[in-house]
């Protein structure tokens, strides 16, 4: 089943995407090919690929249950979270956050967590910022 | 003897306490980045590129950088194979057979120490199998034009699933989704935008660093994720009693590292063939050959040494086409590939005759490592057994970390984090569908290359498509690349049959 959605959505994709490569505008002067046509290849290649998946599928992938997933969704909104709170709260708390958060779920007790976090976020500050001067999100009270 | 002077004006450049020091530092980190569990060379690199590219080294201090971490993880990976029988990438699945068994039988350090020579045996013949092969290679390659890179890329692509892939359309759908993410962005030819719905990020495209960081490290946070407790792996404190290979054992393996290297080398340069089946048929053969009395398997020294010489071997081999054609034929050329492509610079026959200074810098790079790698890994492997302790939940938090750091000094922008997000989670599906990541990522990486070859042979020929297949070496290539792809569908069931055939017991 998982391998017929798998071609189902890859299908449905290449549609979408034959679509939009030919809206692409083209201007007057162009080469032969021109720059859609090879979106369009790609496109084709994808849908039938995606057509062999849907007739001949594979054996069924071991999937978790339906908790561990929901642990999934929760590490990918704790990341998404992250990317707009760096600006606001700047790296040093921000990382603290998501890597203890990451730690707890992953199997370490509260406390332990946060000292995973803490211990993470201070560790990439000094390492990458101070010793090795590179770029990191710099919030309102600059760390 | 062009080729040796080249090779000492390589030497020349990398010869210096900046590179040298460089170079350690690789090694060292690259063997704790292949020893940890979850994170083989190809997602160890793929977090260290954008760091090494923000931090803004110059061209050959960063390849030799790069490479030593790369190398340094091949070597680190087996050490999880012999002392805990999980093999850290698939060419070390071999070495689990026969080192395993030697750790139960209390010689782990014996198999440590052997696998760390054959390692290097593999490694330093196969590079000096790069020096003399690659120049050859080349010179075909000065032939080349747009219609002949064209058929080359698609051979990579109809190769890449690998001799023993599983299934091909699935290889067909990981390299159309990853050509359809390269195409994103402003067209470079006629300048239209092309796929971006108007927003204005996406106008460059889909930095090929983003994808590979998001579809390798975000993902393996995600499928520790899926077991509770994160599932440390079994208990490593095996007994080391010596660090050591015996000078017996040493004398009676030489044979198997010779074929191994051999062996190896040549399924490295093979298209699609690549490191597994390197140590796979280093193993079977000397299975073959040795095995008068049924000790393979039970922690045969020669079991370990030849798919050690052969992986690693193998892993040499596979620079060839990589560096003279600017083709990879596996999924850790690719990621060598992207780093060369982080640097500006394009492998090719051109680089060859444009920038010999970094090639041959690269490939002298490739000698220290190794050296380097020999050195630290006999007396340091203690330390290294230790880093196999820490456990995953732990861990995976500060890798997904360090790929946030990463990819945040590449742009300083949010929405670069979320795409690599996205990437994340299509990884993580893909892995569990049994979706190849690496043709995706060649995809990502070839895409506008392709294209543009494409496109320029049409222009020459004005829209005439029989120019693709219009001189001999274009057609050789085509033929190459049919078999290629067939290939597996008639070879691969075999092969997977008997190689599980001999993992099963």
């Amino acid at each position: 089943m998982s391998d017929r959605i798998l071609g189902g959505t890859c299908l449905l994709l290449s549609m979408l995407y034959i679509y939009f490569a030919a809206q692409t505008q083209v201007g007057f002067i162009s080469d032969p090919m021109g720059p859609k046509a090879f979106p369009i290849a790609v496109g084709v290649v994808l849908a039938l690929a995606a057509l062999y998946t849907l007739f001949k599928p594979d054996p069924e992938p071991v999937w978790p249950h339906l908790g561990r997933f929901g642990e999934i969704v929760f590490a990918v909104v704790v990341m998404v979270a992250y990317t707009y709170a760096l600006p606001e709260f700047g790296f040093v708390i921000s990382t603290s956050v998501t890597a203890g958060l990451l730690s707890w779920r992953l199997g370490a007790g509260p406390v332990a967590a946060s000292i995973a976090g803490v211990t993470i976020a201070v560790g990439i500050f000094v390492i990458f910022r101070l010793v090795l001067k590179l770029s990191l999100a710099i919030g309102p009270w600059g760390f | 003897m062009d080729i040796l002077a080249s090779l000492g004006d390589g030497f020349a450049v990398a010869l210096t306490w900046q590179n040298l020091g460089l170079a350690l530092i690789g090694c060292f980190l690259g063997t704790i980045i292949g020893a940890l569990p979850g994170l083989g060379p190809a997602n160890g690199v793929a977090i260290l590129i954008p760091l090494a590219f923000t931090l803004g080294l110059p061209a050959t201090p960063a390849l030799i950088l790069l490479t030593s971490v790369y190398f340094g993880a091949m070597y680190g990976g087996r050490i999880s194979s012999i002392l805990l029988n999980i093999p850290g990438d698939e060419p070390a699945m071999m070495t689990t057979l026969d080192g395993y068994p030697m750790t139960q039988k209390g010689q782990a350090g014996e198999a440590l120490a052997l696998s760390g020579v054959a390692s290097f045996v593999g490694a330093f013949f196969a590079t000096w199998g790069l020096v003399f092969l690659a120049p050859q290679l080349v010179k075909v390659a000065l032939l080349f034009g747009p219609a002949e890179y064209f058929a080359l890329f698609t051979l990579a692509f109809a190769t890449l699933g690998g001799i023993a892939a599983r299934s091909q359309a699935k290889a067909v759908i990981a390299a159309a989704l990853g050509l359809a993410i390269a195409m994103v962005g402003v067209d470079h030819q006629t300048g239209v935008p092309r796929l971006t719905f108007g927003e204005i990020h996406l106008y460059e495209g889909i930095h090929f660093l983003i994808a590979i960081v998001g579809l390798f490290a975000i993902s393996e946070v995600f499928l520790f994720l899926e077991h509770p407790n994160g599932s440390a792996p079994g208990d490593a404190r095996a007994k080391l009693n010596r660090l050591t290979a015996p000078l017996p054992m040493l004398k009676k393996t030489t044979g198997s590292m010779a074929r191994g290297t051999v062996i190896g080398f040549l399924s490295g340069v093979l298209p699609g063939a690549g490191a597994s089946l390197g140590s796979f048929v280093a193993y079977t053969l000397e299975k073959r050959l040795k095995d008068k009395e049924g000790t393979f398997g039970k922690g045969d020294p020669r079991g370990v040494a030849a798919p050690e010489a052969g992986n690693n071997a193998a892993a040499g081999g596979a620079l060839v086409p990589m560096l003279a054609l600017g083709v990879p034929g596996s999924g850790t050329t690719a990621v060598l590939l992207a780093m060369l492509m982080a640097l500006n610079i394009t492998p090719g026959p051109l680089l060859f005759t444009q920038q010999p200074e970094v090639v041959w810098g690269l490939i002298a790079a490739l000698f220290i490592g190794n050296v380097m790698l020999l050195l630290l890994n006999v007396p340091m492997v203690g330390l290294f057994v230790r880093v196999l302790q820490v456990p995953a939940k732990y861990l995976m938090p500060a890798v997904a970390m360090v790929s946030f750091v990463g990819i945040y000094g590449l742009s300083g922008s949010t929405f670069d984090l979320l795409v690599m997000i996205i990437f994340g989670v299509g990884g993580y599906l893909l892995r569990k569908l049994d979706v190849p990541l690496v043709p995706v990522i060649l995809g990502i990486l070839l895409g506008n290359e392709m294209e543009k070859n494409l496109r320029r042979a049409l222009t020459i020929s004005d829209g005439d498509l029989s120019i693709l297949w219009g001189s001999p070496i274009a057609i050789t290539i085509w033929v190459l690349a049919i078999l290629g792809f067939v290939a597996p569908l008639l070879v691969g069931r075999i092969l997977r049959a008997k190689k599980s055939a001999i993992v099963a017991p």
